[in-house]
């Protein structure tokens, strides 16, 4: 079955998304010298899943592609994130001490008189 | 037409049957045409050889484990040495036989012809995988060879990234290079059934052998990369002291388990698809039946390859992950069954009022849906979270693979084998003699494995070198029954390669069966088709194609395709 | 041997290999996708555990440096569109022009990673036996310091060893599990950076190939598979850098 679409892209596009992503990677650093706590990382992977889908849609041709090959770049990007929710939602929902080095010291067991020796 | 015909119901090839005069094995001749062949019928015979070699390798080491483990404090090996004979048995089997062996023979030499097409779509792909397949396999054997492994085949850190004294480099590095074998067949499998199908095959006329193979195409493409970067990363610990999974450093054993069982839990998967597939083309010809359901084997093989991705952390219950996420992971563990048991209903109703005879293949394929069914079963045991704290790492674990992975998709192969036989060599193997071996092997299998499920439930724990004495006699059975079951394996290997040469020529359709390839000669030709052909008609047509000698079929006008692909 | 732009045999028509080509670069670019994934777990499971120790690591990169290579690359990007933009107008002499502009904008960038390997180097950071975060925050002349520079590195070390103060640990201990956590980093860092070099080597190497083809002017609206398709490649190894970048160089920035 067909699926050959030659869909030229003009020059133009590709110069208009080669500015939007300087843009971007300017945004971005701008945006890592500000402090916003937890918002900074939020920010810095929308503007770098953004960035992707431009080059996918325009510079990859995704946006003229075949429905199959849309599926398949979805599916890719569905399996990551198969793998990073479900590892991470055993992670964060462990409930358990503040994570510390492994190096803190060893309690000593001193003998108290008259006290037990259990920790 | 069908009355001057007289189908028969064994096979009985007539008795001036020659072979083709031309044909893929005398194409061309010497070393060169066959280590430099891109033909995928020659690249599956390559596979075959180095699979088998493999399935030796871990048998051997199978063989000295229940020899080992005939007496309590077995005497046989030291216990580091036991440790090893388990991790190299693991190794050799999934990595080097039972992941390739069916996608890799069957697969390769059957899709292009199921589908109409000349070869695959990449040929010169497929015989790179086959050359990474034995880089991969021959550092594996040197690290068996100076000093072996003793991590289990499971890797688990820190034992494999700093602690153990064995081979373990050159074996994640094999074990790394082998999986771009496994993920370049998967590539090209996609394609080719994408684009390379003939005229009239749609997407629901393809034989359900080629849907299993695309589903496990599937997980072949998005796990593999996984172990690969995981072993890698293991291995650059060992080599470099990194401490992504060294606690010392604040790394975490837990996150090598995670990436771990993201492709090792799908893995077995593609071990078992393939084998699916295969009973899926068996059933209907020795039932003489259109398959039952054909839509929902079809679908069932994309669900258990998709649903099969979001169970991984079945296998550390006990790791002290969060309780959610063992919830979680349970309740998908319980949704994967299901359409697998999608699967053995429909067979079993194919069975239902079929003509039903007792060949070779359907004899594997019988035992397959039996054996699988319990192996399948068990594995729900294991995935009640409550069940799991007590079975968990206990001989009931083996038993449940093993009734999967032998019971399971070693009965695939070898039904496969058999019943592809006369279509790759051109000869039928002797039946009464295969008959017994499939009997005996059967009988063997239950006799192993068996016993474990009980020792298992009474507590043996698994990857131990000793156990207590009252262990001793359901171990002894066990032994006993792995030496039936090394006949039952032996066997077919001798009379298989006696059939090379002595066998009966066997003819285009020898059973008969649906399917585009009992249309080519057998061996078919190099290109498989003289003319590509156009697929007319549905898939398991039993009653309407009487050009392949069916009973009781009657002529129908070929269908042209409907839908798109 | 086959030349380029001949149907191969298992094929029936041209318009089918080059569907198969195309599907197969996707399908391969998703087990990419996969394969940097695990890295990226590792990455974020970690960098969940031990935030300050990244945040120490990552300012320790040089920013300006990452700056200027995500520029770089996706400048090639455009190039690398431009020259199949070239083919498929059949605009022959452009394409190894443009080929040539991406392979240049390539190399800059691995230019540039090698002198930021050799200061990593320098500075004790690469991860094994003699890494030392802390390195920089005693030697300033060493580690070619300003003094406010200076002054902040001490500032982000001490913070880290807060950071990493259990119960009852000395300062010692704590200083101990910096360097640990921060040798974490370092390993991810190299890892990613390295495994994404490598991709960019062998893209090089492919970009080689297809300027030697595009000499002899192969490709045209006819036939551009190649360029097409190695395209593909060079923009997944592109989408990875930018997603790199952030995360490694951009953790804690507003605290430098």
């Amino acid at each position: 079955m067909s699926e050959h679409q030659e869909h030229i892209v003009s020059p133009k596009i590709y110069l208009t998304i080669l500015i939007v992503l300087l843009i971007g990677t300017g945004a971005t650093v701008y945006a890592a010298k500000i402090d916003l706590g937890r918002w900074n990382i939020v920010l810095a992977l929308t503007i770098a899943v953004t960035k992707m889908t431009l080059v996918i849609l325009f510079f990859m041709h995704g946006k003229y592609s075949a429905r199959r090959t849309k599926l398949i770049i979805a599916s890719g990007f569905f399996w990551l994130a198969i793998m990073l929710v479900l590892t991470l939602a055993d992670y964060t929902t462990r409930h358990a001490e503040p994570s510390r080095s492994q190096l803190a010291p060893v309690r000593k067991l001193e003998p108290q008189p008259g006290a037990p020796l259990s920790a | 037409m069908s009355s001057s015909q007289q189908p028969p119901l064994s096979p009985q090839p007539a008795a001036e049957q020659q072979l083709p005069k031309e044909h893929y094995l005398n194409a061309t001749y010497g070393i060169r045409s066959w280590l430099l062949t891109t033909d995928h019928k020659r690249i599956a015979i390559l596979y075959l050889i180095s699979v088998t070699f493999f399935f030796f390798v871990g048998g051997i080491f199978a063989s000295l484990i229940r020899i080992h483990l005939l007496t309590p404090s077995g005497y046989l090996v030291t216990p580091e040495t036991y440790n090893k004979l388990f991790t190299m048995h693991g190794v050799a089997m999934i990595f080097f036989f039972l992941i390739p062996s069916i996608p890799a023979v069957l697969g390769n030499f059957l899709i292009p012809i199921m589908i109409g097409a000349k070869d695959l779509a990449f040929p010169k792909i497929n015989l790179l995988s086959w050359y990474i397949y034995l880089v991969g396999g021959a550092l594996v054997l040197y690290s068996f060879a100076t000093g072996g492994l003793d991590t289990g085949w499971t890797f688990y850190t820190p034992l494999s990234s700093i602690y153990s004294n064995s081979a373990v480099t050159p074996a994640v590095i094999g074990i790394f290079i082998n999986g771009f074998s496994s993920i370049l067949t998967g590539l090209n499998f996609i394609i080719t059934v994408h684009t390379m199908r003939a005229p009239g095959m749609t997407w629901f006329r393809l034989p359900l052998f080629v849907w299993a193979h695309y589903a496990t195409s599937l997980i072949f493409i998005l796990g593999t990369p996984v172990i690969a970067i995981t072993l890698l990363l293991a291995g650059l610990e060992r080599m470099f002291h990194l401490g992504f999974f060294n606690p010392a450093y604040g790394g975490d054993p837990i996150l090598f388990q995670h990436l771990f069982w993201f492709y090792s839990h799908p893995a077995v998967y593609i071990m078992i698809l393939p084998a699916m597939g295969v009973i899926s083309e068996i059933i209907p010809t020795f039932a003489r039946k259109p398959i039952f359901g054909y839509d929902f084997i079809a679908a069932s093989s994309i669900g258990i390859a998709v649903i099969g991705f979001i169970v991984w952390a079945h296998h550390m219950f006990l790791t002290g992950q969060s309780t959610y996420s063992a919830l979680a992971f349970s309740f998908l563990t319980f949704l994967v069954a299901v359409p697998s048991a999608v699967k053995v209903f429909n067979w079993t109703s194919t069975l239902y009022k079929g003509s039903i005879s007792f060949d070779t293949p359907m004899l594997y394929g019988l035992g397959f849906i039996g054996l699988f069914t319990i192996g399948g079963l068990t594995g729900l045991f294991l995935a009640c979270l409550g069940l799991d704290i007590h079975l968990h790492d206990t001989y009931f674990v083996i038993a449940h693979f093993h009734y999967i992975m032998v019971g399971g998709a070693i009965m695939g192969y070898l039904g496969g084998i058999h019943f592809w036989w006369p279509k790759i060599t051109g000869r039928l193997y002797p039946e009464y003699l295969a008959r017994i071996a499939a009997i005996t092997l059967f009988v063997g299998f239950n006799l192993t494995f068996f016993p474990q499920f009980i020792l298992g439930y009474l507590g043996m724990p698994r990857r131990y070198h000793n156990y207590p004495p009252e262990y001793q006699v359901l171990n002894v059975m066990s032994t006993a029954g792995a030496s039936i079951l090394a006949l039952g394996y032996l066997l077919p290997m001798i009379y298989l390669a006696w059939s090379m040469r002595y066998g009966k020529v066997a003819g285009k359709n020898p059973w008969p069966s649906t399917g585009l390839e009992w249309t080519t000669d057998s061996p078919p030709l190099t290109e498989n088709f003289r003319e590509t052909p156009v697929v007319g008609w549905e898939p398991y047509d039993f009653l309407h194609r009487p050009e392949l000698g069916l009973l009781g079929a009657v002529s129908k006008k070929p269908v042209p395709a409907h839908g798109d692909d | 041997m086959h030349r380029t732009g001949e149907l191969y045999g298992q094929f029936q028509t041209l318009e089918q290999q080059k569907e198969s080509a195309t599907l197969g670069m996707w399908v391969f670019l998703i087990t990419e996708i996969l394969f940097f994934g695990g890295l990226f777990l590792a990455y974020t499971v970690n960098r969940h555990a031990f935030p300050t120790a990244f945040g120490v690591g990552g300012n320790m990169l040089d920013l300006n440096l990452g700056f200027f290579n995500t520029i770089v690359l996706i400048a090639s990007s455009f190039t690398m569109a431009m020259s199949v933009w070239s083919a498929q107008t059949s605009r022959r002499k452009a394409v190894p022009a443009w080929l040539i502009a991406t392979l240049l904008l390539g190399s800059a960038f691995l230019g540039i990673k090698v002198v930021e390997y050799k200061q990593k180097f320098d500075h004790h950071l690469i991860p094994g036996h003699n890494f030392d975060v802390t390195y920089c925050s005693r030697n300033q002349v060493a580690c070619g310091l300003g003094d406010k520079e200076f002054a902040d590195e001490q500032k982000e070390i001490r913070e880290g060893i807060e950071a990493e103060k259990a119960p009852r640990m000395s300062e010692e201990e704590a200083t101990v599990a910096l360097n640990a956590h921060a040798q974490l980093y370092f390993s991810l860092y190299f890892g990613m950076t390295g495994l994404h070099a490598l991709h960019m080597v062998i893209g090089a190497g492919l970009l080689l190939w297809l300027i030697f083809e595009g000499f002899k002017g192969r490709f045209d609206a006819n036939y551009n598979t190649p360029v097409e398709n190695i395209g593909l490649y060079w923009h997944f190894v592109d989408i990875v850098w930018i997603f790199l970048f952030p995360l490694l160089y951009l953790i804690n920035r507003h605290l430098a």
